[in-house]
């Protein structure tokens, strides 16, 4: 078992190691715009790493996932505003709250299958964003800033707070990567492949199946809201509209990884990388880009299920993240 | 003998990566039965599937009346003249008795088989045609299959495992009609696993092993102790 | 008073929420599929309806003799040619096709219309009301509510007394069987969401005079109906006009709290309802 395993394990982790020092050497050698640009993008990829999570592996077909990225950042604000934390500490916060709230959600929500549960996380986030909304102290719907002192608790320097924000977005980023590549290997991980084949085509769900879906949706929600907190905090400004925004936080994560290719690890990745291209080309385009990003997800969901990398896979039996799924 | 109204041309079918038949070739007489039988998991029901085209089927692997059918969709299958009468009955359980007939009359073919025949092929349908199909007795069930066939007026009705799960007694009520139905010259395949009953009803028999046809012919042709060999897969002697 | 007349009015917009749940329960009903664009096709309706009325001076509920047609064979379309081909033991396909068709739809109405909130005229009978008691109706929240029971109740009949509606009923009962016996299983699933889509019209119109509509405005009412099917009960079409009613009735109670509870009133009590009666008030029976 070890002897089959450790190898590609070992490969990955090496992968990984060099790719985390190459970006979190940034600061040195990249650009303000460039750290930006670099950041959000490990922020699309830990949110999509985990959408395909939940989707592609635990069959929980989220479309709500703006909850736990709003929630965090919202915590993030109170803990730095009423809680007078320094940010870096409201960020563990920003965790416990999302994963708190998915725990609160999910037995009511697993009560729903399929396209219903579906909409149902959509009603959980709308519901939690009308929470905030309703609430004067954070400022309703116009929403608040961060005040100036509670920025510089983490470096004096703006350079100095760019590069903070920076790695963190690149420890989520690499860190979902790494958690989820661990999480598909292990025994649960395979429960849950296997749940998913099974369970959706039956429609018959056990305990052990409940329980291995609850923790998974628990966890993403954490993670959702950490990465949320920090995005925020590189915003440092937020709002209802902007903190649970369905486009922002679910639609293009569903996007991207339905297109790069939904089961995969490798096809959050990759379109996330497309769907940076993608926008850098069509930006001036407004709607448009949505319009044929949508339209390339159907496209991707009735020719090719399997996505960019699954078309990748049969034509070169390529595998970045060996993970040992076969598929149909 | 006269052209086969039905015939199978080395069928191979299975679901996904998994073959259930293979080579399988046989042919049915106009007004004539045909029985199959074999052991439970020899791919008898995946025979009746593939000739309806439930399940994948080459071209030119099933021929009716000489022209190849193997292309033609389930659903049209019924216009053709070609029905089934599903392994354990599958009746729609929100429809009534009559609702269940109606509906397959709606899509089959014009002819004498109506609703009121049925009811006169077997009466207790009739007095219970306003009731839930599901809510019948199995054998009453298995006449609301059957009589579900008859409304579409096929030439070719094939029947799998119409005893399943029912009393001796309620099987024999229910082949009883069988013979009634053949006279008005329907050709039938009855696939069935208690051998004695397709011996007594078919013209010509076929013996499905593990996928493969292990004996055919003309029914008079073989004893029961050969049938019965060749159904646990043992060699002709 | 107030409460009372809150009730009366939550009644009466549950009549709403009734036939944008009566669209999703019936395709639900026939072949298993949840449309995730249906409010999206809800406000395209509004908008063909607004560029006919506009190009022919049409009145708005006139209209709906060119709308109701056109929706249905668009169902049709996008059933028979893609949505059907999304069908099968896998249910992310259906999900997600649906949720880009509606992102589609939404980015699609804000290139054309951009993003000013419209509304369709229908003349007087927007602001008339009739006296019952001491409460006052308004005539336009009563036609809705009567439109909705009457689509329902001709939907009710349909089902189990016509041809079609029977072939609805063997096909979501066991679609390879109803395939063996002849029916046209694509067609049937086609067929529902043709009917689906007629319903989606009318709630069109009915939405775009009684309210303000903008491109966006689709999933908001996805997810009013989406609660009443729920609340009422899977699969039980006067289950949606009680779910819709129920939803109706909370968000006019919370509105009478404040508005900001208007909306989130109903999603309370639709996770209450969840919470205590999952299958709904009214479960059918199988």
């Amino acid at each position: 078992m070890t002897q089959r395993l450790s190898k590609p394990a070992l490969r990955v982790g090496l992968g990984l190691i060099v790719v985390a020092v190459i970006f979190a050497s940034a600061p040195l050698w990249a650009g303000r715009a460039d750290l930006r640009l670099i950041g959000e993008f490990m922020s699309f990829l830990a949110l999509a790493v985990l959408w395909n999570l939940l989707a592609g592996y635990a069959g929980l077909m989220s479309v709500g996932q703006q909850a736990f990225v709003g929630l965090g950042g919202y915590m993030l604000f109170i803990g730095v505003i009423f809680l007078g934390l320094n940010p870096l500490v409201a960020i563990p916060l920003a965790i416990v709250a999302g994963a708190v709230a998915g725990a609160i959600f999910a037995p009511l929500l697993f009560r729903l299958e399929g396209a219903y549960f579906a909409i149902g996380t959509w009603v959980a986030a709308e519901t939690i964003a009308l929470i905030f909304s309703a609430i004067p102290t954070l400022g309703a719907g116009a929403g608040m800033s961060l005040p100036v002192d509670a920025v510089r608790a983490i470096a004096d320097s703006r350079d100095g707070r760019e590069a903070v924000v920076y790695w963190l977005l690149v420890a989520f980023g690499l860190g979902t990567v790494a958690f989820a590549f661990a999480l598909i290997r292990s025994k649960p991980g395979l429960s849950l492949m296997a749940l998913r084949d099974n369970a959706l085509a039956a429609g018959s769900v056990g305990v052990d199946i409940w329980k291995a879906r609850f923790w998974t949706y628990v966890a993403v929600a954490g993670a959702s809201g950490g990465i949320g907190a920090v995005i925020f905090l590189q915003k440092l400004r937020i709002s209802p509209t902007s903190a649970f925004s369905l486009t922002d936080w679910t639609v293009v994560i569903i996007f991207i990884v339905v297109i790069g290719g939904i089961g995969r690890l490798e096809g959050a990745i990759i379109g996330t990388i497309l769907y940076f291209v993608l926008r850098e080309l069509l930006i001036d385009f407004g709607a448009v880009y949505m319009i044929v990003l949508g339209i390339a997800a159907i496209l991707t969901m009735l020719w090719s299920r399997s996505g960019i990398w699954g078309g990748v896979e049969k034509r070169f039996g390529w595998s970045l993240l060996p993970t040992r799924r076969t598929r149909h | 003998m006269a052209d086969p109204i039905l015939s199978v041309r080395g069928l191979s079918s299975g679901y996904g990566d998994f073959q259930a038949l293979f080579d399988v070739s046989f042919d049915l007489a106009e007004a004539s039965v045909l029985g199959v039988v074999g052991a439970n998991g020899a791919g008898k029901s995946t025979l009746f599937k593939s000739i309806m085209g439930l399940l994948p089927r080459g071209g030119d692997m099933v021929a009716f009346r000489g022209k190849p059918i193997g292309h033609v969709r389930s659903d049209r299958m019924a216009r053709l003249g070609i029905v089934m009468v599903p392994e354990g009955r599958r009746l729609f359980r929100s429809l009534t008795v009559e609702e269940n007939l109606n509906i397959a009359a709606d899509h089959g073919r014009k002819g004498d088989w109506s609703p009121r025949r049925v009811y006169d092929l077997f009466p207790i349908l009739g007095e219970k045609r306003r009731q839930q199909a599901t809510q019948l007795s199995g054998g009453q069930q298995q006449m609301v299959a059957i009589g579900r066939a008859l409304v579409a007026n096929p030439d070719v009705v094939l029947f799998d495992e119409i005893s399943l799960g029912l009393a001796p007694i309620v099987v024999n009520d229910v082949y009883a009609a069988l013979p009634k139905i053949i006279e008005t010259g329907i050709s039938a395949v009855v696939v069935e696993q208690d051998v004695d009953r397709v011996m007594k009803l078919a013209d010509s028999l076929v013996c499905l092993v593990e996928g493969h046809v292990a004996l055919s012919g003309a029914a008079s042709e073989f004893t029961k102790a050969q049938l019965t060999a060749a159904y646990f897969g043992e060699e002709p002697a | 008073m107030n409460l009372i007349d809150a009730i009366v009015q939550g009644i009466l917009l549950g009549g709403l929420y009734a036939l944008f749940a009566a669209g999703l329960s019936l395709i639900f009903g026939v072949m298993r599929l949840v449309n995730i664009a249906h409010g999206d096709f809800i406000v395209l309706a509004a908008y063909i309806a607004m560029v006919i009325i506009q190009s022919t001076g049409m009145n708005a509920f006139a209209s709906l003799i060119l709308v109701v047609p056109l929706m249905a064979a668009l169902g049709y379309v996008i059933q028979r040619f893609i949505l059907n081909k999304t069908l099968g033991d896998d249910l992310l396909p259906p999900i997600l096709v649906t949720f880009g068709l509606a992102v589609v739809i939404q980015n699609t109405l804000l290139t054309v219309f951009e993003t000013n909130t419209r509304r369709l005229s229908a003349g007087p009978i927007e602001t008339a009301s009739v006296a019952v008691g001491p409460i006052s109706l308004g005539v336009l929240p009563l036609l809705t509510f009567a439109v909705a029971v009457g689509l329902i109740l001709l939907l009710e009949v349909g089902f189990f007394r016509s041809r079609i509606g029977r072939a609805f009923r063997a096909t979501s009962d066991d679609p390879a069987t109803a395939q063996a016996i002849g029916v046209d299983t694509r067609h049937i699933f086609a067929l529902a969401m043709a009917l689906s889509f007629a319903v989606i019209a009318v709630a069109g119109v009915l939405l775009a005079v009684r309210s303000n509509f903008d491109p966006f405005s689709g999933p908001a009412r996805l997810i009013y109906g989406f609660e009443a099917v729920i609340i009422g009960g899977l699969g039980s079409l006067w289950g949606t006009l009680a779910g819709g009613i129920v939803i109706g009735v909370s968000q006019a109670i919370g509105a009478q709290i404040s508005p900001a509870f208007q909306t989130l009133a109903g999603h309370l009590v639709f996770f209450a309802v969840l919470a205590i009666k999952p299958r709904g008030l009214f479960p059918r029976m199988d």
